[in-house]
């Protein structure tokens, strides 16, 4: 990052330090209110407020003292700035933040690594008959990869991405907690996290495309999620028809796996190209550009990864089976080990953000 | 352009309404805004909220005021000195605002988000006044009425009681055009240095201008010259406190400073020169800008000690600090012995719990920042400029801040300005399309 860390930061202060003075878009979103409850913004607070803030824009528009006025406030630039400085000093180990500042490249690299190894592994490994041949019996996914080898590759990376996420984003709630904990507040968190509220800019748009930029957005976002928890579930029951049933994959066509899967991996599709499409169209004031490339290349890797997997659901019973299988298992792995040094890092940054300021809500 | 059939003079919340009004009324228009885009809206860009009267229980303010409670403020307020058919005219429409700003896309807080400001009698805009400027732009221009930034209405043609052509300047490129009627809504000539030295002499260089910079007024006191009618007093200024280091223009709200009560307020010779806590309420920053105005050289400042630097609000500029009083004076270049006789002696009969007495102690300097002048063009029940002939222009229509002073010479209310400019812009404008639909 070019900007030096302590601009960044003392930049979000001073930008909040005048909108607390303000106080014209307190009914835009709850940043400016939990500001005002934080006159001294020291650095934690500025944290937390920067996770808060989902770069909707309204306040921005609606700003008497944006560029060119020399005060020059641009609060969702600011908190993006602030955001981004803060994945950075999260990720574990430290070294590794390069991967998600040259985001785009490391995830090409990675996919071709990924997908370039799973195949070149194959090649050498597999005799040429089994590698085209297509799946018809249960168990024919095992023919060209071991279960063993499929459980151990998945297993160890995703293990791998949930420690170093948890491990940032304990971290971070170390730094922003507030106690203490309620019903009451989780409840209050979940309507958050379902509605993404806060990406509403207080129910409006500045002017009337805005409302559906904003609008897309959000309803996008949560078909990504949506994608995301199917096919977290495809896999689950999955395992429940192997270890439980013993059933082994390929399933057929109405069964939990597929069913799960296909529309988990559609979901993706259409929400991760939509997404590209609104980022390609975004207005460059409101956020800043590593982020923005960061986005782009999680969406890219989620794509992949569903695109992949939908092939090889379509293909199985052809001669490609065997490498498609393997070029998803690869994007796969990429994506796995990839997670904790990239954009997908915000998911537990912004929960834990809102749920402080649920805790909070509640107490006053 | 040349065909239009209107054009308005001026790019804030006034303007706007017009051209607006205009437009629905079926008339052709065009609005010339002096800013470039990005800083449209005259002083609208630092407007919060507006004066009206509604019923209890509505959604976007507290209580109920009624219009005799409105009409009753607004005499206190300006000792009566205002338009009765002009202020009964405003109050009755103050009531449509809400419904009629919903119509154009313009969002008030409510009561339902939460958040709210406390207030009985004025409404907020959700996001401020740009949000209104943004929302009327993307409106007027969704139905048609051409809108030409960067542009200044350079000279208006008066032939006996009509307009009958207008010079406009922009880009470099000068052309006249002829349009049936006009509307004047381009703000006062608050921003204008040589014309405020005229009436205020060297007082006008201890000014300092909180809104937009291109309130130069110069159709205004062309008007005035070639015997308009004038109403108010250039003389008077609608001024509040602020800090003495904020830009020259455009600062806005922020620059204010109303730590007032916490603590003690010195002129450049260290004496106190008024009842620091006297007045708590939001009427302290129009007396204290009135009160600095006075000042010599237009200087104050305002001496806290650390329990009024905690009790202070937050402040554009952290305060300039000392670990003792008499170093703070001599920073600030004030005569110590004064600033302590004042602190002694006259602060010792103040009604502080505590005099000045613990360390660190801060400054804030303070300057009169001026909003707007009572001083404009004095108009007809139709919103006409009147002449001092006692005729009207037939084709001239103003609105807002250039007229405001015939329902308000002196004194002001809290979201008056705004609603004057809401209410009269779109008169103005739904008189011009009645002139012109003739």
């Amino acid at each position: 990052m070019s900007t030096p860390e302590i601009d960044v930061d003392a930049e979000a202060r001073r930008v909040l330090h005048l909108c607390n003075i303000c106080g014209y878009c307190n009914g835009y979103c709850v940043v400016f209110d939990a500001a005002a409850r934080h006159p001294l913004l020291t650095a934690n607070e500025v944290t937390w407020l920067a996770q808060l803030c989902h770069g909707c824009g309204n306040c921005l528009y609606a700003c008497q003292y944006a560029p060119p006025h020399p005060f020059a406030v641009n609060v969702p630039q600011s908190l993006a700035q602030r955001r981004w400085q803060d994945y950075q000093q999260r990720i574990w180990p430290r070294a590794a933040a390069g991967l998600l500042i040259e985001a785009e490249a490391v995830t090409r690299l990675a996919l071709q690594i990924g997908i370039g190894l799973a195949v070149l592994c194959a090649i050498i490994v597999l005799p040429w008959a089994t590698l085209w041949a297509p799946a018809h019996a249960p168990g024919d996914f095992y023919r060209v990869v071991p279960l063993s080898t499929m459980t151990a590759l998945g297993g160890l990376s995703l293990s791998w991405a949930v420690l170093v996420l948890m491990m940032s984003w304990w971290r971070f709630w170390r730094q922003i907690a507030a106690t203490p904990l309620s019903w009451c507040a989780m409840r209050q968190l979940i309507g958050e996290i379902i509605s993404l509220r806060q990406l509403s800019g207080g129910g409006v748009g500045c002017h009337p495309p805005d409302d559906r930029r904003l609008a897309a957005k959000r309803g996008l976002h949560q078909l990504l999620l949506f994608g995301m928890v199917l096919c977290v579930a495809a896999t689950l029951s999955a395992a429940l028809l192997h270890h439980g049933l013993g059933q082994l994959a390929p399933y057929g066509l109405v069964s939990w796996p597929v069913v799960l899967g296909t529309l988990g991996g559609g979901a993706i599709l259409v929400a991760g190209s939509g997404l590209l499409w609104l980022k390609q169209h975004t207005d460059p004031d409101l956020v800043i550009a590593p982020m923005q490339a960061a986005d782009r290349a999680l969406l890219r890797l989620l794509l992949v990864t569903a695109g992949t997997g939908l092939a090889l659901l379509i293909s199985r019973a052809t001669p490609a089976m065997g490498l498609l299988l393997v070029v998803h298992l690869g994007s796969v792995t990429a994506l796995f080990l990839l997670l904790p040094y990239s954009k997908f890092v915000h998911v537990g940054y912004r929960v834990l953000a809102l749920l402080r300021h649920a805790i909070q809500a509640k107490i006053q | 352009m040349i065909a239009d059939q209107i054009v308005v003079i001026g790019g804030g919340s006034a303007a706007l309404c017009a051209a607006i009004a205009a437009r629905r009324a079926g008339a052709r228009v065009t609005l010339i805004e002096r800013a470039p885009q990005t800083l449209r809206g005259g002083n609208t860009r630092h407007a919060r909220n507006f004066r009206l009267q509604h019923p209890p229980n509505c959604d976007f303010s507290d209580g109920d005021y009624s219009a005799q409670e409105f009409a009753d403020d607004l005499s206190r307020a300006t000792q009566g000195s205002g338009n009765p058919e002009l202020t009964a005219r405003l109050i009755t429409e103050s009531a449509q605002l809400p419904a009629w700003l919903h119509s154009v896309g313009v969002r008030l807080q409510t009561r339902r988000q939460g958040r709210l400001p406390v207030s009985r009698k004025t409404a907020f805009l959700l996001g401020g006044g740009k949000a209104l400027i943004n929302a009327l732009y993307g409106y007027a221009a969704g139905i048609g009425v051409n809108i030409e930034y960067d542009c200044t209405a350079a000279q208006l043609h008066l032939h006996k009681n009509r307009v009958t052509a207008i010079t406009l300047n922009q880009h470099h490129r000068q052309r006249i055009v002829q349009p049936q009627a006009l509307i004047l809504a381009s703000g006062g000539a608050q921003a204008n240095r040589s014309w405020l030295a005229q009436h205020w002499g060297e007082r006008a260089d201890g000014l300092i201008n909180r809104g937009t910079p291109y309130a130069q007024g110069e159709l205004l006191l062309a008007l005035l010259a070639a015997g308009a009618q004038a109403v108010g007093d250039p003389q008077r200024a609608y001024l509040v406190a602020v800090d003495a280091r904020s830009p020259p223009d455009d600062g806005g709200i922020i620059t204010r400073i109303r730590a007032m009560p916490e603590g003690i307020v010195v002129n450049r010779d260290g004496e106190r020169f008024h009842d620091e806590s006297a007045d708590s309420g939001s009427t302290r920053y129009a007396l204290w800008g009135r009160l600095v105005a006075d000042c010599p050289g237009q200087i104050a400042y305002l001496l806290l000690d650390s329990r009024g630097i905690c009790l202070a609000p937050p402040t554009l500029y952290p305060p300039l600090t000392a670990p003792t009083m008499s170093d703070l004076a001599a920073q600030l270049a004030l005569p110590v012995a004064a600033v302590e006789r004042s602190l002694m002696t006259d602060h010792a009969a103040a009604h502080h719990p505590l005099p000045l007495s613990t360390p660190p102690f801060a400054a804030y300097p303070i300057r009169p920042g001026i909003t707007f002048t009572y001083h404009g063009l004095a108009v007809d029940t139709d919103t006409r400029v009147r002449l001092t002939s006692g005729q009207v222009i037939d084709n001239l229509f103003a609105a807002g801040t250039i007229m405001a002073p015939n329902l308000c010479p002196q004194g002001y209310l809290s979201g008056l300005m705004l609603s004057i400019s809401l209410v009269f812009g779109r008169l103005a404008g739904e008189a011009a399309a009645g002139y012109v639909n003739t």
